[in-house]
């Protein structure tokens, strides 16, 4: 079989995320494995087949070993992995909860991360994103789908000072965001 | 923009939304059975309600769910939303 050729789709854009200054960070996060995993309902049961527990309350993400799980719905996450290959994931979080009437789908190649970090991270997404990112509703542990620009993503606040949030968007619109994001940061780039 | 509240989500702008039409039709008991006048009232017939009035509407933008909400036709104003197990709240 051919060697498929993998580059991730913002590489284009490395160099002018590299002089972007401290307080408007952006940087491309290296690619994660994810699953989507539909199961109702949720409890102990489905805790120790996955060893995680999976957040019930809407809006939320939860550490699950250096990965993440994050609620998309009332039946749905979606669980990521820095260590495991997609196929490990799917067929690890399939096996653990299909006994349980759920399903596990591979969607790694779905959605790309951004981390943008910086005191001037909530005025960049506050130009295109309209709910409340002020930390005291989204600190660490808050999550968010919703439109960014005219893209979907999900937003993770990574911590509770609203200076580290983790953008997922689907790949094709990647490049879309990244120039959104530069434009919207260019105001900000010569504050220090 | 007018915000509605997703009942899982929250408050999130209309725009996050899309709307699916009246609330409660019930699927025929025997659809087989119905003429094809019925099963065009079923599938093409709804009120045009000025006021209050039960419709669908989907989170398309965010978690992408179903849910019911009383809006007022004339105002436009969201009147309260609820899931879809819920029951039809009471209108006066
Ligand atoms: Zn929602």
């Amino acid at each position: 079989m051919a060697e498929l050729l993998r580059t991730h789709p913002l590489e284009a854009w490395a160099a002018a995320f590299e002089r972007l200054p401290d307080t408007v960070g952006i940087a491309a996060e290296p690619y994660v494995a994810m699953v989507d995993v539909r199961l109702a309902p949720v409890g102990a049961e489905s805790s120790a087949a996955l060893g995680v527990d999976l957040p019930t309350a809407p809006n939320t993400w939860v550490p699950a070993g250096t990965g993440r799980v994050v609620w998309l719905g009332p039946d749905e996450w979606l669980l990521t992995s820095t260590t495991e290959a997609p196929e490990e994931l799917e067929a690890r979080v399939r096996t653990a909860v299909l006994p349980l009437g759920g399903s596990a789908t591979d969607v790694s190649a779905q959605r790309i991360g951004l981390r943008l970090t910086g005191a001037r991270v909530r005025d960049v997404l506050a130009k295109g994103c309209s709910i409340d990112l002020h930390p005291r509703v989204f600190g660490r542990g808050s999550s968010a789908q919703t439109a960014l620009g005219q893209a979907g993503v999900v937003l993770l606040a990574l911590s509770d000072s609203g200076d580290d949030v983790v953008v997922l968007v689907r790949s094709s619109f990647a490049g879309y965001l990244a120039d959104w994001l530069l434009d919207a940061a260019l105001e900000f780039t010569h504050d220090s | 923009m007018q915000l509605i509240a997703c009942p899982w989500c929250g408050p999130r702008e209309e725009v996050e939304f899309s709307y699916g039409g009246q609330a409660h039709v019930p699927y025929p008991d025997s659809p087989a059975e119905l003429s094809d006048e019925e099963w065009a009232h079923y599938v093409f017939f709804r009120d045009n309600t000025k006021g209050r009035f039960a419709e669908r509407w989907n989170h398309n933008a965010g978690c992408r769910r179903w849910f019911n909400a009383i809006r007022d036709t004339t105002t436009y104003r969201f009147e309260s939303v609820y899931r879809l197990d819920d029951p039809k709240p009471v209108t006066p």
